[in-house]
């Protein structure tokens, strides 16, 4: 096959270059390989899988000193001065297996809260839906027909924040007086006993993650009063406490290393270990309050033994004994993470981003401005090579997940973006904004795929189901749209 | 009662009696004790306007009783959870609230009324009549001289039907109309073409306004958003009638 490739080239009588394939790592594939300039990524394609020897072809993309090879090899090197007396190092991404298409419709406005939608999140298989609003309930929504399941009622004030635990068995609400309370998704019943212990509202709420304890026992809860508190969920205490924020802690990560990150209005960033909750790290270099908080592994960590190339089109629970479901998360865990240490990216009221090694360095790597207004939140794609921010100047900047350099500006939105998430593939991207529309993105092209709109004032919170056929979304007019193919 | 002053006038001459002050106390100290002996004994039409006068007072003074009561507790009202509920990440920071939205509103509304902004060409030379109205001269034997043609750049609303040429006082000719601006956004350093909504003052004259007259320095809302209707104002940069297009810079 090789060899027909270099027979057509040679008929044709084009430039030759000796090209070496390298992984993201920097892993040499191969041997060096002569192709003609002006070879196709199709082409490179069938090289590369060839050498890699898979069974099944993975689609891969093609990067040459970081620009990706589009039409031709010949094409990209023009913009580039490029020896053909060297061999050419060529960068090979095997992208997402499965394609998640966007969603372009909006197949049901779920009324039912009597306050704005304050959160949404799908459970890491995307089974169950769950939202929480001002009207201090939590509700579970039935995906298949869409229409309400649960209402969960004890909280006595808003519900700010919801999370998932990694097998998707509880799902944990903290509410403005400080509550966190547990639900069962399959009975809508509270599990355990509320855990009260901060005296001000609940910021963030992060699980341990799968892979370091099948069975979701701990639960890390932030909060206004500035402290960090691990909760024992089977035995309804508060475990430790984490202490050392001067203000209120806004964003907090429960990464897979057995390091907790909390992020502050102190213009702090501290990094603890969770087991014995000792500060390890303060990174500073913020100059204004610190929003929010991305780990490069933070997909892998939410769906934890969850695995969206395997998705059907019904969700069903995760399977298996937990020693099963400990190693899947750990292997999925380790696919994404890479080589290096987990990477964090943090963005802040003073405009910029940075991105840190945290568990190497308290220096960051690089510095990204260029938003001329604060960052409300950023995210990792989950196959971490892109890091998408959401800034109230209407914009949404892409990236390098790696390195920190910036790829690409999002327009198109006329008032603040709120929230984005992305899909399973990191090929889309949807964003929530105050102009009361969701965008769906198409992150390769770097441009508008869909404009979903349809709710009647802001909204406030976005998800894409891990399955990838749904997005959920809430906003202050009080209803909850689910958007489908 | 006393017409005048006259027992007032007799007490700061010779002073009270005696035990004065002291009877008038005592009298007043058992006032109560007189009104409950007149509410037993009363009866008849007599006593319905004084048991409801009385009834009166009593639930006066329970009100304030009750509301020393409740000065002197302090009780926190849990039960209702306050409106306008934000996510977590909107909490810390004050959004432009309602009633803020609603002041601003009442504000431009006023400045609006006034006629007075701030506008990057605040003074503009006038142009006069003459400049921009040219009479024309009608009638059979063209002595009349009534009708006026407007020789600037204007712009007439989408829906215009002229009112019967007959009566016509103002003609303004289709090869002046215009519909769209160039604008330009001041801070982002764009220029965009962007459709015309109507002409809000011309400096020059109230009348050309009103006739939708564009010159250099007028004020118009132009359409900022493609998807959605959403007028802002722009004040015009050029002259446009010796141009051909109509510049002008966005007023935020």
């Amino acid at each position: 096959m090789a060899a027909a490739v270099a027979d057509e080239a040679v008929a044709r009588d084009v430039q030759r270059l000796l090209v070496q394939f390298q992984d993201e790592g920097g892993q040499l594939l191969g041997s060096p390989f002569d192709v003609p300039v002006d070879i196709t990524p199709d082409r490179l394609q069938l090289v590369c899988n060839a050498l890699l020897a898979q069974e099944d072809p993975l689609p891969l993309a093609f990067f040459v000193h970081d620009a990706e090879i589009v039409s031709s090899l010949g094409k990209t090197l023009e913009s580039q001065a490029v020896e053909t007396e060297k061999v050419l190092d060529i960068i090979y991404q095997p992208q997402a297996i499965f394609r998640v298409r966007a969603v372009t419709r909006c197949t049901s406005s779920l009324e039912g809260h009597s306050e704005a939608v304050i959160s949404v999140a799908f459970s890491p298989t995307g089974k169950y839906l769950a939202s929480g609003s001002g009207d201090t309930t939590v509700r579970f929504w039935d995906l298949s027909t869409e229409t309400p399941h649960f209402t969960c009622k004890g909280h006595r004030h808003w519900v700010l924040s919801i999370s998932w635990s990694p097998d998707g068995k509880k799902l944990a609400s903290g509410c403005k007086n400080g509550q966190i309370r547990l639900w069962d998704p399959s009975t809508g019943k509270q599990v355990g006993r509320t855990l009260a212990g901060h005296s001000k509202w609940i910021t963030g709420l992060s699980w341990e993650p799968l892979h370091a304890n099948p069975e979701c026992r701990y639960v890390a809860s932030s909060s206004k009063d500035g402290s960090v508190r691990i909760w024992d969920t089977t035995a309804g205490r508060c475990e430790r406490i984490l202490t050392g924020h001067t203000q209120s802690v806004t964003c907090l990560r429960w990464g897979g290393d057995g390091l907790l990150y909390s992020a502050s209005q102190d213009r702090t960033i501290k990094v603890w270990r969770a087991h014995d909750g000792v500060l390890c790290r303060t990174l500073q270099g913020h100059g204004h309050w610190v929003n929010t908080m991305a780990l490069s592994t933070d997909y892998a960590l939410r769906t934890g033994a969850f695995e969206p190339a395997e998705a059907s089109v019904n969700p069903q629970d995760l399977q298996g004994s937990l020693q099963k479901l400990k190693e899947r998360a750990l292997s999925r865990y380790n696919l994404v993470r890479g080589q290096g240490p987990e990477r964090l990216v943090s963005g802040s009221d003073d405009f910029t981003l940075f991105l840190w090694s945290p568990a190497e360095d308290k220096k960051p790597l690089t510095r990204m401005t260029g938003h001329q207004a604060l960052i409300n939140q950023v995210l990792f794609s989950p196959d971490s090579r892109i890091v998408a921010s959401a800034s109230f100047d209407k914009s949404i900047k892409l990236w390098d997940g790696r390195t920190g350099k910036y790829l690409a500006s999002l327009r198109g939105h006329v008032a603040a973006v709120y929230q984005i998430a992305w899909s399973a593939d990191s090929r889309l991207l949807v964003s929530g904004s105050s102009d009361s529309t969701l965008k769906v993105w198409d992150v390769k092209a770097q441009k508008l795929a869909m404009d979903l709109p349809g709710h009647a004032d802001e909204v406030y919170a976005v998800d894409w189901s891990p399955d990838g056929q749904r997005v959920a979304s809430g906003g202050k007019d009080k209803c909850l749209r689910i958007w489908r193919r | 009662m006393p017409q005048n002053k006259y027992i007032e006038l007799h007490c700061k001459h010779y002073g009270y009696c005696l035990d004065y002050h002291e009877k008038k106390r005592k009298k007043e100290s058992r006032e109560a004790h007189e009104c409950s002996k007149k509410a037993k004994k009363m009866i008849g039409l007599k006593a319905k306007p004084y048991h409801k006068q009385g009834h009166a007072e009593k639930i006066q003074i329970k009100k304030t009783i009750k509301m020393h009561e409740k000065r002197n507790t302090k009780k926190k009202n849990a039960e209702k959870t306050p409106q306008g509920a934000v996510p977590a990440y909107l909490l810390d920071r004050e959004g432009q609230s309602r009633a803020k939205v609603l002041s601003s509103m009442i504000k431009q509304k006023r400045k609006e009324k006034a006629g007075k902004w701030e506008v990057p060409l605040p003074k503009v030379c006038a142009q006069g009549e003459t400049e921009v109205l040219k009479v024309i001269q009608t009638g059979k034997r063209k002595k009349k001289a009534w009708k006026r043609v407007v020789t600037n750049v204007c712009f007439v609303q989408d829906g215009f039907t002229r009112i019967p040429p007959k009566y016509e006082r103002f003609l303004r000719p289709t090869g002046l109309r215009f519909k769209k601006a160039h604008v330009t956004y001041p801070e982002l350093k764009v220029t965009f073409c962007l459709p015309i909504f109507g002409v809000k003052k011309n400096p020059s004259s109230p009348l050309y306004t009103t006739l939708g007259v564009i010159t250099k320095g007028t004020a118009m809302e132009v359409n900022v958003s493609k998807l959605v209707i959403w007028g802002k104002y722009a004040q015009v940069t050029n002259n446009p009638e010796n141009d051909g297009c109509i510049n002008a810079v966005l007023l935020v």
